[in-house]
C-alpha cells in the first residue's frame, strides 16, 4: 500500500524539520518528503491540512499482559488501544505470567504482535530471573530474542550490589536497563502519597523519600559502574533534582515520566477513588510543577504512559486492595498536548518526548522521517475535541480516571509501516 | 427544628456545626430514655439493622445492638472473621447479599480506610460508620462533644489535648473534625513519628512540642490508644518510653485546668497512655463516654432512618 500525505505540518526533531509539505511512502518506507513530489496517479491520499505529521509516537512503558493476564488486557486489545492513542510502537514490560525472562516468552510476544498486532511491540525482558530479584536473567539471550530492554518493572532490584551488577552485564550485553526505583522498606503499606491528604483521609502515606533515595542509589551506582540507565515513571521533585545534576556530571542516565504525574495530583484520590491509585502515588502540586519544569528543560527526555490494565473487579474495591495504576494509551496524547497549550513545551519538544527520544534511547532506527525510514507516521489534529467514553475505550480494562472527561487532540491516522492501522472517524 | 439532611454518617468531616448539633441535642433526649425503668420506645420497630463488624469490637458493637434494641429496631451481628473476608467474598458481594434481605440501616466497622464510601456504592440503604481504618469514627466523636459538652455546658474555646498516635487513630481524625468545628482548640501531642503530615491544615489545630504544652491548662485531655498491631515496630522504642514521655499520670495531669476532664475511647492499654490512678480517678469521664454512646448511636440511628417522633 502506498500513501501521500499532502499539506501537513511535518514536525521532525531529529532533523529539524518543522514546515508544512508533503510525504510520500511507499513500501512500508518513507520514500520522499518535499512539495511538488512525483505522485502516482492512483494513491490514497490524505490531506493533513492544518495536522501535524510526525514520525510515529513511541510508548516505551506499557503492559500488555499478554501470555497470562489476558482478563486485563492482551497484544491485539492493547495494540489497538496504542494505535487509537496515536502510538505506533510500544514496548511492554516483563511482568506476565509467565515472566519476560526467557527467549520463548520474547518470541511469543513478538510473534503474536507481528501475526495480529496493530502496531510495532518491543518486549522488554526481566533484569532478574523471575523478576525476583535473586539472579541476573539471560540478558544475552533475551537481546538476541528480540528484547529492546531489560527492567523488573513493578518492583525494584532491591539488592544494591546485584543492580550493580545488572549495570554492568547489561552494559556488556549492550542493553539498556530500565529502573523502577523505590525503596519498599520506606513505602512499607502505604497506598497513596504522603501528604496532607493522606492525612485527611487516614490512608497510608508513601514518602516522597522512598522514590528519591531509590533514584540516588540508581543513579550513582550508573555512574560507578559507568553505564547507561533509563529510569521509568519519575514523579517526585527530589527525584528530577538528583536526575538533572546526574546529568550535568555526566552521567548516562535519561528518564521518563508519565501524564498523570503532569496533571493530576493527589487530591485526585479524594472519595477514594481507586483509578488515582497508582504507583509511584500520585503526587503534590509542587511535584506536578518540578515535573512540568523537567520536561521543558529537558531533564525528562520522555512521556510515557505505564499503561496498567486491570480488571474492574480489581478497582472496584476498598481503596486498600485495589491494584495500582491505569490505561494511559489512549488518553496521553491529548493530555500531553496540554503541556503546549499551556507553553509547557514546544510541539517540537513534545514530538522529541514521545518519538524521536525514546527512539534514540532504545536505538531504534524509528522516530524520525527520513527517506528510506520505516513508515511510522502519527497525524494529529492538535484541536479534536472528544470525550474519553467508556463505550470507546479500545483497551479492555477501562480503569481511568479520564472516563468520560473531554479531551482535546488527538490522532487522526495512526500509520503503521506504511499501512493506516487507525484512523478516526 | 433543623434536619437532617443526610442519608448516611460515614465521617463528621461531612457535617456542619448545625448537624452536630442536632445530633447531640437528639442524644441529650436519648439519654432521657435509658434511664426509664422500661428502656424501650417503639421509634424503630419494623426497622432491620445490620451490625457488620469487619473488626474485633466489644464496646463500639454491643452499643450499637443496644441502641437498636432501645429504639425496638431488629439488629442482627455479623462479625466475619478479616481472614474469610480476604480469601472469600468481597465486601461488595457481602453488602449485595445482605441488601437482598432488606435491611434499613447497615453499621459496619472495617479495618480499611473509605471503605464505607465504597460501600454505598454497592447499597441502597442506609450506612453508619461504626470506625473505618484510620479514617473515621464519628459516634465516639459525637459521644466525646457530648461528653464535654455534659462537663463544661458548651465546646466553645476550650483547649482540648489529644495525645497519642495520631496518623493510626480514626478517633482523633473524628473528633478533630467535630471539635474544630464547634470552636474548640485542639492542641495535639505524640511522638513526631505518629504525627500525620499538614495535620495542622485540618483546621484549628496545632501541634504541640511536647505533651506538657498540650495538656498545660487544658480543659480536655483526650487520650489514644497505643495500637502496636495496627503501627509496625519503628515508631517508638518500647511502651515503657512510650509512657514516659506520653502516659497521663496524676503528676503531669496538674498541669491541666483543676477540673479539666480525662478522657479515652477505651479499651486502656493501663500503665501505657495512661496510669490506672488517672483512669479510675476523680477526673476520669471514661465511663460517662461508654454511657453517652449508647445515647448518641440511638441518635445516629434515629436520624438516619428518616427521623420522626421518639415518644
Amino acid at each position: 500500500m502506498n500513501l501521500y500525505i499532502k499539506n501537513g505540518r511535518v514536525i521532525d526533531p531529529a532533523q529539524s524539520i518543522d514546515e508544512v509539505t508533503d510525504i510520500l511512502v511507499e513500501d512500508g518506507v518513507v520514500k520522499a518528503i518535499g512539495k511538488d513530489l512525483k505522485i502516482p496517479a492512483k494513491i490514497e491520499t490524505i490531506d493533513a491540512t492544518g495536522l501535524y505529521v510526525t514520525p510515529g509516537l513511541i510508548d516505551m512503558h506499557v503492559h500488555l499482559r499478554d501470555p497470562g493476564l489476558e482478563y486485563k488486557e492482551d497484544i491485539i486489545s492493547g495494540t489497538k488501544a496504542a494505535v487509537a492513542g496515536g502510538f505506533t510502537s510500544v514496548c511492554c514490560m516483563p511482568n506476565t505470567k509467565p515472566i519476560v525472562d526467557n527467549k520463548a516468552i520474547a518470541s511469543y510476544i513478538i510473534n503474536k504482535a507481528k501475526n495480529h498486532g496493530f502496531c510495532n511491540v518491543f518486549p522488554i525482558g526481566a533484569i532478574t530471573q523471575g523478576l525476583h530479584g535473586e539472579y541476573l536473567s539471560e540478558m544475552g539471550e533475551l537481546k538476541e530474542s528480540g528484547c529492546v530492554a531489560v527492567s523488573d518493572d513493578g518492583k525494584p532490584v532491591k539488592n544494591p550490589e546485584l543492580m550493580r551488577r545488572a549495570l554492568e552485564y547489561a552494559k556488556g550485553m549492550g542493553i539498556m536497563v530500565i529502573a523502577h526505583s523505590e525503596e519498599l522498606d520506606l513505602v512499607g503499606e502505604g497506598v497513596m502519597n504522603e501528604g496532607f491528604v493522606s492525612t485527611d483521609l487516614g490512608l497510608k502515606g508513601i514518602p516522597r523519600v522512598a522514590e528519591d533515595i531509590a533514584i540516588a542509589r540508581d543513579v550513582l551506582l550508573a555512574e560507578y559502574t559507568d553505564s547507561p540507565l533509563h529510569i521509568a515513571h519519575v514523579s517526585t521533585k527530589g527525584s528530577v533534582e538528583i536526575i538533572r545534576a546526574a546529568k550535568k556530571r555526566g552521567v548516562k542516565v535519561t528518564c521518563e515520566t508519565a501524564p498523570h504525574y503532569f496533571t493530576l495530583t493527589d487530591e485526585a484520590v479524594r472519595g477514594y477513588n481507586t483509578n488515582a491509585k497508582m504507583n509511584p502515588p500520585l503526587r503534590e502540586e509542587e511535584d506536578l510543577k518540578a515535573i512540568k519544569a523537567a520536561l521543558k528543560d529537558g531533564t525528562i527526555d520522555c512521556i510515557a504512559t505505564d499503561h496498567a490494565p486491570h480488571h474492574i473487579d480489581e478497582k472496584d474495591i476498598e481503596f486498600n486492595q485495589a491494584m495500582n495504576g491505569i490505561i494511559g494509551l489512549e488518553t496521553s496524547l491529548p493530555l500531553s498536548l496540554e503541556l503546549v497549550r499551556s507553553k509547557v513545551l514546544t510541539v517540537n519538544q513534545l514530538v522529541e518526548k514521545m518519538s524521536s527520544n525514546p527512539s534514540k534511547i532504545l536505538g531504534f532506527n524509528r522516530g524520525s522521517i527520513a527517506t528510506g525510514m520505516i513508515g511510522d507516521l502519527t497525524i494529529i489534529d492538535p484541536d479534536y475535541e472528544w470525550v474519553f467514553d467508556i463505550n470507546s475505550v479500545s483497551s479492555k480494562s477501562k480503569n481511568s480516571p479520564w472516563l468520560g472527561n473531554k479531551m482535546k487532540g488527538r490522532a487522526v491516522y495512526t500509520i503503521v509501516n506504511g499501512k493506516i492501522a487507525y484512523k478516526a472517524v | 427544628m433543623a434536619t437532617f439532611n443526610h442519608k448516611h454518617i460515614i465521617g463528621l468531616q461531612d457535617f456542619s456545626k448545625e448537624d452536630l448539633e442536632l445530633l447531640i441535642s437528639t442524644a441529650e433526649s436519648m439519654r432521657e430514655i435509658n434511664n426509664r425503668l422500661i428502656k424501650k420506645v417503639p421509634t424503630l420497630r419494623g426497622k432491620t439493622i445490620i451490625n457488620l463488624f469487619y473488626e474485633a469490637s466489644t464496646r463500639t458493637r454491643t452499643s450499637f445492638e443496644i441502641a437498636a434494641k432501645r429504639l425496638s429496631a431488629d439488629a442482627v451481628n455479623i462479625t466475619p472473621s478479616i481472614s474469610s473476608a480476604t480469601k472469600g467474598e468481597t465486601l461488595s458481594d457481602t453488602a449485595r447479599n445482605l441488601l437482598a434481605m432488606k435491611p434499613d440501616i447497615i453499621v459496619m466497622r472495617h479495618a480499611v480506610s473509605g471503605a464505607h464510601n465504597f460501600l454505598i456504592t454497592k447499597v441502597n440503604c442506609a450506612v453508619v460508620n461504626a470506625g473505618d481504618g484510620a479514617h473515621e469514627h464519628p459516634s465516639q466523636g459525637l459521644l466525646d462533644l457530648l461528653t464535654i459538652k455534659d462537663k463544661f455546658g458548651k465546646l466553645d474555646g476550650l483547649k482540648v489535648a489529644i495525645v497519642g498516635d495520631v496518623t493510626h487513630s480514626r478517633v482523633a481524625r473524628s473528633d478533630i473534625f467535630a471539635l474544630t468545628k464547634m470552636g474548640s482548640h485542639v492542641y495535639l501531642a505524640g511522638p513526631p513519628t505518629m504525627m500525620p503530615p499538614k495535620v495542622e491544615n485540618l483546621g484549628n489545630v496545632a501541634v504541640a512540642s511536647s505533651m506538657k504544652e498540650a495538656i498545660q491548662d487544658a480543659d480536655v485531655v483526650i487520650m489514644l490508644r497505643i495500637q502496636q498491631e495496627r503501627q509496625g515496630k519503628t515508631l517508638m522504642p518500647n511502651t515503657r518510653e512510650y509512657s514516659r514521655y506520653f502516659g497521663l499520670n496524676p503528676e503531669n495531669l496538674k498541669l491541666a485546668k483543676p477540673d479539666a476532664v480525662v478522657m479515652h475511647p477505651g479499651p486502656i492499654n493501663r500503665g501505657v497512655e495512661m496510669s490506672s490512678y488517672v483512669a479510675d480517678g476523680d477526673q476520669s469521664h471514661v465511663m460517662k463516654q461508654v454511657e453517652n454512646g449508647v445515647a448518641v448511636r440511638m441518635a445516629m440511628l434515629y436520624h438516619v432512618s428518616g427521623g420522626g417522633e421518639t415518644e
